[in-house]
């Protein structure tokens, strides 16, 4: 019997991994592919039947791109749009969310609603009015302009307040009681306090903000002011007519690979941030 | 604390109350008046940015627009002409179309796979890392390998498919199959998120639940419809609601893989509603008839997240 039964535990665990690596094949192929055409010649990369490994690595089409196309500005516009606007809205963000928590003021439950209503919106109501507020400002074609509606959150204080919420309340009272005010109870209790939070806030601003497509599209139309993401899908565009797959997926392969690497290395807190959004 | 000192201490320090209320007043202030600048920056932003949009993007979808930016009150004409405009159809067709599928698809595979790893078995972190990958990758890099790997004449998939005997469609230009090659993609790259999410959810059913379920004698099959999937519903419940947002406003996979208008014959036909916003509101320079467009979206939006709230009370369980 327990022969038995540890025998056909070891086949569901074997099927179970059958299971998942078969989906996982399914998951990465088209990465791999990416990499693997990134490396091909033109040639090759239209081969019928396809080759699978370039026969000799075409290592110079991760240069052309960057002299094809101001790719470094891509890069730089990617960086400072997506640092600025994760300690933009941490600190903004947590800050509301500590008063929301935290303090009991009139109007706190109105405001709140306000909020909310940002969050239950869909984008594309928000973007004309936008356009033309960045259009009269004259930050068109700016970082100002990818930067600055991307400072506020309705999500980020949401997510923060919900986190907050969760702390004890004994913390505060001793600080109160030594004097301090509420930016300085926020500022060195509850800060350090909330680390898993911020931080999850942090990975999800990172992540939409480098892949965000629509509002850099809209506006942001001169290539030296575009992100990557408008960048590539410039480069597919009708302005561009590039149909050198090598270089594109090269130029892909070198968009990616950041949030790739900020994905593998705080695994454990973009799972607690989803937790936090999604158990609640 | 504050708020349970302010209640009790008036009754409790009758006889010095003067002082004590000045002093008690001044700390409730003081907490109103930090509230309000800590809120402040955000509420600012979130009003210019956000809110009066909304405002706006109302009122704009009664007004015509003309040339250099202008535009002049025109009552309902954007909505008239919208009901009358065979795009719209195409595009709510195609809206309903995704969303039906895409939706219940993704989270029934990202359950699948959340149950799987729920399961005590190694490289959970591996597994979780491989799925999450599309996730993580922008739109942009994903459509563009897509875009090959479905190309009718070299791509990858139609060469697999033909070595075991099928002959592959034209996946993106042909306009019957284009919507369906998208939903796809989409949900191959919404998989790792939900899963997240439902592992979540299953780590949180108690074990002995299984326990008592296996001395009764029940199976897997049995166990998943009786304990997993009911002890589930509030995860379901949350995914279902965002997927359903998200799937409304699909636009990155749908602009990016099947590109302009002119291009691609499929393009038209398999245009969505926020496809729909964005050529009239940024390519063409239709910004009333845009904003008309934004308001339809909303107005779904919301009847169908009313619907699905009043819905789970009949389905969801909280325990």
């Amino acid at each position: 019997m327990s022969v038995y039964t540890s025998r056909n535990k070891m086949g569901k665990k074997l099927l179970i991994h059958l299971l998942l690596i078969a989906g996982a094949l399914v998951m990465i192929a088209p990465f791999v592919w990416m990499v693997l055409t990134s490396l091909k010649s033109l040639g090759e990369s239209t081969q019928v039947p396809p080759v699978i490994l370039p026969t000799k690595y075409q290592w110079e089409n991760y240069t052309h791109i960057f002299e094809m196309l101001p790719f470094l500005d891509f890069y730089w516009n990617t960086v400072i749009t997506t640092v600025a606007k994760v300690i933009g809205q941490v600190f903004l963000c947590s800050l509301a969310a500590y008063a929301f928590a935290r303090i009991e003021f009139p109007g706190r439950n109105a405001l709140f609603i306000l909020f909310l209503t940002v969050l239950m919106v869909p984008g594309q109501v928000f973007l004309l009015p936008q356009f033309m507020i960045m259009k009269e400002l004259g930050w068109l074609n700016t970082l100002t302009a990818l930067i600055v509606p991307g400072l506020f959150s309705a999500f980020g204080t949401f997510l923060l307040r919900q986190f907050f919420m969760s702390l004890p309340k004994e913390l505060e009272e001793a600080a109160k009681l030594d004097g301090c005010n509420h930016f300085q109870i926020y500022w060195r209790i509850m800060l350090p306090l909330s680390k898993p939070g911020l931080i999850a806030l942090a990975i999800f601003v990172a992540l939409w903000s480098w892949n965000d497509l629509m509002w850099p599209l809209i506006v942001n139309s001169t290539p030296d002011k575009m992100p990557l993401s408008a960048g590539l899908a410039y480069l597919t565009g009708e302005h561009t007519n590039l149909t050198n797959y090598p270089i594109l997926m090269a130029g892909s392969v070198l968009a990616i690979w950041p949030m790739i690497i900020v994905f593998i290395f705080l695994q454990k807190h973009f799972v607690e941030g989803i937790t936090l959004t999604g158990s609640k | 604390m504050n708020a349970m000192s302010s209640q009790l201490q008036p009754e409790m320090h009758a006889a010095v109350q003067p002082k004590t209320n000045k002093s008690l007043n001044r700390m409730k202030r003081s907490d109103w008046f930090w509230a309000y600048l800590m809120i402040a920056p955000t509420l600012i932003g979130l009003g210019v940015f956000y809110l009066w949009p909304i405002v706006q993007t109302i009122y704009l979808s009664f007004t015509k627009w003309g040339g250099f930016g202008k535009y002049k009150w025109a009552g309902l004409h954007n909505y008239e002409l919208l009901l009358k405009d065979p795009n719209l159809w195409i595009a709510l067709k195609n809206t309903l179309i995704y969303t039906v599928i895409a939706v219940p698809v993704g989270i029934a595979i990202s359950i699948f796979i959340a149950v799987l790893l729920n399961q005590k078995i190694k490289g959970i972190s591996i597994y979780r890392t491989l799925y999450f990958l599309p996730v993580v990758t922008m739109a942009a890099a994903v459509a563009m390998v897509w875009r090959w790997l479905y190309n009718a004449d070299y791509g990858l998939i139609n060469y697999l498919l033909g070595s075991i005997g099928i002959e592959g469609p034209r996946w993106i230009s042909d306009p019957a199959i284009a919507l369906y090659a998208v939903i796809i993609v989409a949900v191959w790259s919404s998989i790792g998120y939900n899963m997240v999410i439902f592992l979540a959810g299953l780590q949180g059913i108690p074990r002995s639940y299984y326990e008592a379920a296996e001395i009764d004698g029940a199976g897997p099959v049995r166990m998943f419809f009786k304990i997993t999937l009911p002890l589930l519903t509030p995860s379901i419940f949350f995914v279902s609601i965002t997927s359903l947002i998200g799937a409304f406003q699909v636009f990155d996979l749908i602009y990016l893989m099947l590109g302009s208008k002119m291009g691609n014959p499929a393009t038209e036909q398999t245009q969505t509603m926020a496809y729909l916003f964005f050529t009239n509101g940024f390519e063409s320079g239709n910004g009333g008839y845009a904003a008309a467009v934004a308001v339809v979206l909303l107005v779904m939006i919301l009847i169908v997240t009313a619907i699905q709230m009043k819905l789970q009370k009949k389905w969801v369980h909280y325990d």
